[in-house]
């Protein structure tokens, strides 16, 4: 018996709920980012076994979006980490929890 | 597609990213991530995906992973406490997963095998990426450039 469907959206949907997990429980920004960065994977993962798995696997359409979205992906995370450099260099911390100038 | 093969990479994909989600350690989470692309690029490897699997290691493996290992190293200080977690998180986390996994399971139709194709060449992705996907492709091309001078301006050293 081969892995059928269901089983890559349930890993992805694990992936995704890792990278949750990540995203909010912890305070630090560099791991704020590395839950998105497991999140979007997660999305490329369903993409690709959707289109494995999809009416028309011929048609080279879930390739086309996983490839666009890895590159959309690696642009956020340069643009992320030199967003957490410029933040550290202006308030000596990387600690999201103290980023609280603008709390009213 | 193997049963063994699925199984063994889902168990390090899922356990590199859970290490990566809860190292206490920056670098070791770093670290534990490179393991969780790994796995993704061996998921795109068993679903006949090969070129995607190739970016995804050439692109996260070669460039995110060592990004992110440079950023830990330049915003290091040893008095810095990584930790502090919010259990909120976790309960928001498992509702997720609950009700993700309870409409996986309430759809019938994901039961069914995988269709036989011939592999999806490299050739084939260059002529419709040449093709059909000539505005993504410009459009994405933009967007590097963009995002490659907006992150040299964020950490450009400021003028007094």
């Amino acid at each position: 018996m081969s892995p059928t469907l269901s089983l890559f959206l349930i890993i992805s949907a694990a992936l995704f709920s890792i990278g949750l997990l990540a995203a909010l429980s912890r305070r630090h920004a560099i791991f704020i980012l590395i839950g998105i960065e497991l999140m979007l994977a997660a999305a490329n993962l369903n993409f690709i076994a959707f289109w494995r798995f999809g009416p028309q696997p011929q048609s080279p359409t879930g390739v086309m979006v996983a490839i666009f979205s890895i590159a959309i992906a690696a642009a956020e995370a340069a643009v992320g980490l030199a967003l957490v450099i410029a933040v550290y260099r202006h308030y000596r911390t990387t600690s999201v929890d103290k980023l609280d100038q603008l709390k009213g | 597609m193997s049963t063994a093969a699925f199984t063994v990479i889902a168990i390090l994909t899922l356990a590199g990213a859970l290490a990566a989600a809860s190292l206490p350690k920056l670098i070791h989470a770093a670290l534990c991530l490179v393991i969780a692309f790994v796995g993704i690029a061996a998921f795109f490897f068993l679903l006949g995906a090969e070129f995607v699997g190739l970016v995804q290691v050439f692109v996260y493996v070669g460039a995110v992973a060592v990004l992110i290992v440079f950023t830990i190293l330049l915003t290091r200080r040893a008095d810095e406490k990584t930790g502090g977690f919010n259990w909120g998180g976790v309960v928001i986390a498992i509702a997720v997963f609950a009700g993700l996994i309870w409409a996986i399971l309430q759809t019938p139709s994901l039961s069914l095998p995988a269709p036989l194709i011939e592999a999806l060449t490299v050739k084939r992705i260059g002529e419709v990426l040449m093709t059909d996907y000539i505005w993504p492709l410009q459009c994405v091309g933009l967007l590097l450039t963009a995002a490659l001078i907006g992150g040299l301006i964020l950490v450009m050293e400021e003028k007094p």
